[in-house]
């Protein structure tokens, strides 16, 4: 760089690359890790040790990438900043989007940075019953012992969504320009899990 | 007028124009060489072919680009050809000053300024009624009667008295060896049956729009050809320094990475291996000269120069007393760069075999476009071809006076040497943040309500020009660009004293016109600034702009906008609240009010507009429609959504995610009427825009949200 | 990477990178030129293909995720909705440019063979995605309802 600088006398040289979609995206924020099922450990009071545990799960939770696709309207937000998604899209009957612009029209089964478009298997949005955006941790908290808030589901199949699930899983995989998840998705089904053992004690607020 | 001034002789009209000929293909503009005078008849050789399949094509001087040229050019010559519209086409005139000059620019060939209809007006009337009046000769010697015993009706040569009838295909050849007539005589517009005439004539475009047939410049292939996509400098000023091509030569079906003076250019036998490879280029530029100052700090130091004062442009009386009296009222507007955004980037083919050149894109001044061409390869310009084909919309962005696509174009088939086709294609990314963009401008406005009357009326515009320094700077006077104050420095309304200044503002950063020109911010800062003096002196918006105007014609389409909405002052009534807007931009009248509420988000709804236009006469009213439908539906998107802000002097916007454009669900219905004239016609593909964002500021204004002194409405902090 | 491919009803064998997207491929390899490429990044709509019928942005769909679902462009576009919908658009004078048509065109097809009647809303949500620069919404809008009404007789 200074060579060309003194080679040309010029006052200031850059190098850019400049890529097919050369775009600035969103400052990242520096990766933020979850403490380990481990680290609650030592909390004695089985009460406290689920609250706190579940503090942790909210982390993830109450991450954009989650709460994106929890909206509690109709239209998903997308991004670090949870702008309205757009171009327009809703969550349809089914969570799939409207008759021609189903979220299939965009995203693919896998991300697809060159186009900077998330995708993953089943990408959809969650059932209004399941919406997050707007509610305070316990709230949601209450929400997911709901069964009628919840998908229906029991805690075996809570876990494993959490866990194993591979659209909740894309939340540490969101591709370029978009901020992970804090840790990962076998942590954070663990602290899950860890959690519902603890007696799934759920915050006041 | 001038056509029937002098006469060109038949072997003329062969020898220049190469014949056109009824039957003929044109040749391309080159080879017409030092030809024709501009005054004459018009040589309908040069703008209709008659097939002998009765086929009637209208060569159109003027691109096509969706504003409807190619129907509204054929219309003319087919009322006076008394055409069968079924039988009619449209093709792209060669590049050819001398014959397809635009009479608004010159010796120019070009499309601009809202101008194509009103300069051909005259020009295909006469084509069409000299090409009539050949037929109906050769017709008349076939049948051995006397012309004037025959009639023309829907491309049917009939002599009723002894029945005989013809098609104009049987007669095209022997037409096309007749002399041209002098002098011809036009129709009584009484008389017309398809100008002016609603629904009557369909777009000759919207067939092949519709299922993909339609060919633009992208769509552009032939053996051999190289794509090329081209990496230019982060901000701008900045120039190449140096590149490394290793990488980029990897990508599998990259062919070669050359510089140009525009960037360095990757040529691959495709787009996606072309967009690869540039993503694995290095290059370091050059920022010595280049701008590094953000939006904010260019909006402060406009702001800055706008407090002191600038040229005047016009004034009248003394100003700064008449401040002194009664109320001083204070307004600032601030408007972004924009970016034109045209759907099909822009993009260019060419073939050149190191004598001649062959260039088909969407050339919107063809003459500066193929100057340009021929001065990059060293080769004459009537060695240079241009096929102007359909654009992807313009909006001002391929009418450059710089012709850096045409030179970029050029200079990517010398760079890789002669018999290569090559075909340059811009990215999104390349267009929105690729500069030329509508200049960042302020407009410091003060005006003085004395007794409920205006006394006195000041307008400090700041921005850049690009006229200045550019082949259109003849347009200038005493340091004067028109198109910075164009609306601003006469205005509607008596307002006392007056006066209107500017400030020519410096950077590096290109500039454009862009739909609608200086009206795109004149029109917002006069139409609101007079409707906050209005209100503070207590007047109606309608019946006060009124009672200051003179124009009878902006009077007109302001009552008749007020008529089909059933003006009942501005409300809010059940929180819709209405505003109105008139502007004059390329001497066409176009007046508007929108029915605005607050919508749940606190963001504005605009739910109706209604318009009223005064274009002269309207050739065909529904592309007058459609061009206010779509002027509206552009005004409103950039006032709501756009802005190209600049940080450090680089666009931090990049596509259309936060580069935001009006979809569907955000466009208001839309009423039009056209006001009865019998003026020539003017221009619509621009001035349906201008009254859009001050009419909704407006009737923000009467729902407690304020008229935004900084565009656009919504901002992303 | 050799791909075959099935585009309006025809396989059609293509050599290239993986992620190369669809659009590209129509485009450049198959010279299919009625999909327009507008932005890129799924933003405008310009580049609507149907795959397996559904409408899809072939800007963001690489070629190696296609698979043996069945791709119809623009040029293959047929049946009673196509032609409504086609026949609606010159019967409006619905382009300007034309640019993004082809895309609007196949977006409202595939809303028309899910929804007979659509409303404004239906209208906004599956139409919003393509962008006309030249703001051609207003005849869209009609067209889309003349053409149900078209279908609906």
């Amino acid at each position: 760089m200074s060579g060309s600088r003194l080679a040309l006398g010029l006052a200031a040289v850059a190098a850019v690359t400049i890529g097919a979609a050369s775009v600035r995206t969103g400052a990242a924020t520096p990766e933020v890790g979850l403490r380990s099922v481990e680290d609650f450990a030592g909390i004695e009071n089985k009460r406290e040790r689920s609250l706190a545990l579940f503090a942790e799960v909210g982390k993830v939770i109450q991450h954009p990438r989650c709460l994106n696709c929890h909206p509690a309207g109709e239209r998903p937000s997308q991004g670090d900043a949870m702008t309205p998604h757009n171009p327009w899209v809703v969550r349809g009957t089914d969570g799939f989007g409207a008759p021609g612009m189903r979220c299939a029209t965009c995203h693919s089964e896998a991300n697809f940075d060159p186009a900077r478009i998330p995708g993953a298997p089943k990408w959809h949005l969650a059932p209004i019953e399941m919406a997050w955006q707007g509610k305070s941790l316990g709230e949601i908290c209450r929400q997911i012992k709901d069964h009628r808030r919840n998908g229906g589901m029991d805690m075996a199949r809570l876990i494993h969504h959490m866990g194993e699930d591979e659209l909740v899983g894309w939340g540490w995989h969101p591709g370029a320009g978009r901020t992970p998840a804090p840790g990962t998705q076998k942590q954070f089904g663990e602290l899950f899990k860890a959690w519902t053992e603890s007696g799934t004690a759920c915050p006041k607020a | 007028m001038g056509y029937e001034s002098t006469g060109l002789s038949r072997r003329e009209a062969l020898s220049t124009a190469g014949a056109l000929v009824i039957g003929l293909s044109l040749p391309f503009g080159g080879a017409r060489a030092q030809g024709a005078p501009q005054a004459g008849p018009v040589d309908p050789n040069a703008f209709i072919r008659i097939g002998a399949d009765d086929s009637v094509t209208v060569i159109c001087k003027h691109i096509e680009m969706g504003q409807g040229p190619y129907t509204g050019l054929a219309t003319l010559v087919a009322e006076e050809l008394d055409a069968d519209w079924a039988q009619v086409r449209a093709e792209s005139a060669p590049a050819d000053a001398k014959i397809y000059a635009n009479f608004n620019f010159g010796v120019i060939q070009g499309t601009g300024g809202s101008s194509a209809m009103a300069n051909s007006y005259d020009q295909l009337r006469h084509a069409g009624a000299a090409a009539r009046a050949m037929l109906v000769l050769a017709a008349a010697q076939s049948w051995g009667v006397q012309p004037a015993t025959l009639s023309v009706e829907k491309g049917v040569i009939r002599h009723a008295p002894s029945g005989r009838e013809a098609r104009f295909g049987q007669f095209a050849a022997a037409a096309g060896r007749l002399p041209v007539p002098p002098k011809v005589t036009l129709k009584d517009p009484a008389s017309f049956r398809l100008i002016g005439q609603d629904r009557k004539v369909s777009r000759l475009d919207s067939v092949a729009k519709s299922n993909g047939s339609a060919r633009f410049t992208i769509d552009m292939a032939a053996p051999g050809m190289l794509t090329v996509v081209v990496a230019r400098p982060p901000c701008f000023g900045a120039k190449l320094a140096s590149f490394d091509a290793a990488e980029a030569l990897k990508v599998k079906g990259v062919v070669a990475v050359k510089p140009l003076s525009s960037g360095v250019a990757v040529y691959a036998d495709g787009m996606w291996p072309a967009l690869k490879g540039r993503g694995k280029l290095v290059a370091r530029w050059d920022e010595s000269a280049a701008e590094r100052r953000g939006s904010e700090e260019m909006v402060e130091a406009w702001r800055g120069l706008a407090g002191t004062a600038g040229t005047v442009v016009n004034s009248h009386g003394d100003v700064d007393a008449a401040l002194g009296q009664g109320d001083l009222v204070e307004a600032e507007y601030i408007f972004p760069y924009l970016a034109h955004a045209p759907m099909e980037p822009l993009d260019g083919y060419i073939e050149w075999d190191g004598k001649r050149a062959n260039a088909r894109f969407g050339s919107q001044i063809q003459t500066l476009d193929q100057a340009t061409i021929a001065k990059v390869l060293g080769i004459a310009p009537q060695a240079v071809s241009i096929e102007t084909l359909l654009a992807g919309g313009s909006f001002g962005r391929r009418a450059q006076g710089n012709a850096h696509l045409a030179s970029e174009l050029a200079e990517a088939a010398k760079a890789i040497g002669p018999g290569r086709p090559v075909k340059l294609v811009w990215t999104r990314e390349d267009d929105i943040m690729g500069g030329h963009y509508r200049p960042l401008f302020v407009h410091r406005l003060r005006g003085s309500v004395k007794d409920g009357a205006i006394a006195g009326w000041s307008n400090t515009i700041v921005g850049q020009s690009f006229i200045k320094g550019s082949p259109f700077e003849a347009m200038m006077k005493d340091g004067i660009d028109p198109t910075m104050s164009e609306g601003a420095s006469e205005i509607f309304y008596r307002t006392g004293a007056f006066r209107c200044d500017v400030h020519i503002a410096q950077s590096p950063v290109t500039t454009l016109w862009w739909r609608s020109v200086g009206h795109t911010h004149t029109g917002y800062a006069v139409e609101c600034f007079i409707d906050q003096l209005l209100e503070k002196a207590g007047q109606d918006p309608v019946a006060g702009r009124l009672a200051l105007m003179d124009n009878s014609r902006a009077a007109g389409v302001l009552k008749a906008v007020a008529e089909l909405a059933g003006w009942n002052g501005p409300g809010p009534v059940n929180g819709r609240a209405r505003g109105v807007a008139v502007v004059e931009s390329f001497r066409s009248f176009v007046a508007q009010i929108a029915e605005v509420s607050k919508g749940a988000d606190g963001l504005p709804k605009v739910h109706k507009i209604w318009c009223a236009v005064d274009v002269g006469v309207a050739i065909n009213p529904d592309v007058v429609r459609a061009q206010v439908e779509g002027g509206i539906g552009f005004g409103l998107g950039h006032a709501l959504f756009a802005e190209v802000p600049l940080e450090a002097g680089i666009p931090a916007v990049a596509n259309f995610d936060k580069y935001r454009s009006l979809r569907i669900h955000e466009m208001p219905e839309v009423e039009v009427v056209i006001v009865k004239s019998s003026e020539a016609p003017t221009g619509i593909g621009e001035p349906g825009l201008p009254p859009t964002a001050p009419a909704v500021a407006n009737a923000m204004a009467r729902l407690g949200l304020g008229r935004p002194s900084r565009l656009p409405f919504v901002r992303v902090a | 990477m050799p791909y075959s491919i099935t585009v309006n009803g025809a396989v059609r064998e293509v050599d290239v990178d993986p992620d190369t997207p669809l659009l590209w491929v129509i485009r450049d390899n198959l010279g299919l030129t009625g999909t327009k490429f507008g932005c890129g990044v799924a933003q405008c709509g310009a580049c609507t293909v149907h795959v397996d019928g559904q409408p899809r942005r072939s800007c963001a769909l690489p070629v190696s995720r296609l698979g043996n679902r069945q791709v119809t462009t623009i040029e293959g576009a047929d049946g009673p909705e196509a032609k409504a919908v086609q026949a609606a658009w010159a019967a409006r004078d619905v382009p300007q440019c034309g640019y993004c048509q082809s895309g609007q065109v196949m977006s409202a097809i595939a809303l028309l063979r899910e929804v007979k009647k659509p409303d404004d809303k239906a209208i906004d949500l599956a139409m919003n995605g393509n962008i006309c620069r030249c703001a051609t919404y207003v005849r869209i809008r009609a067209a889309i309802h003349d053409a149900a009404k078209a279908l609906e007789a």
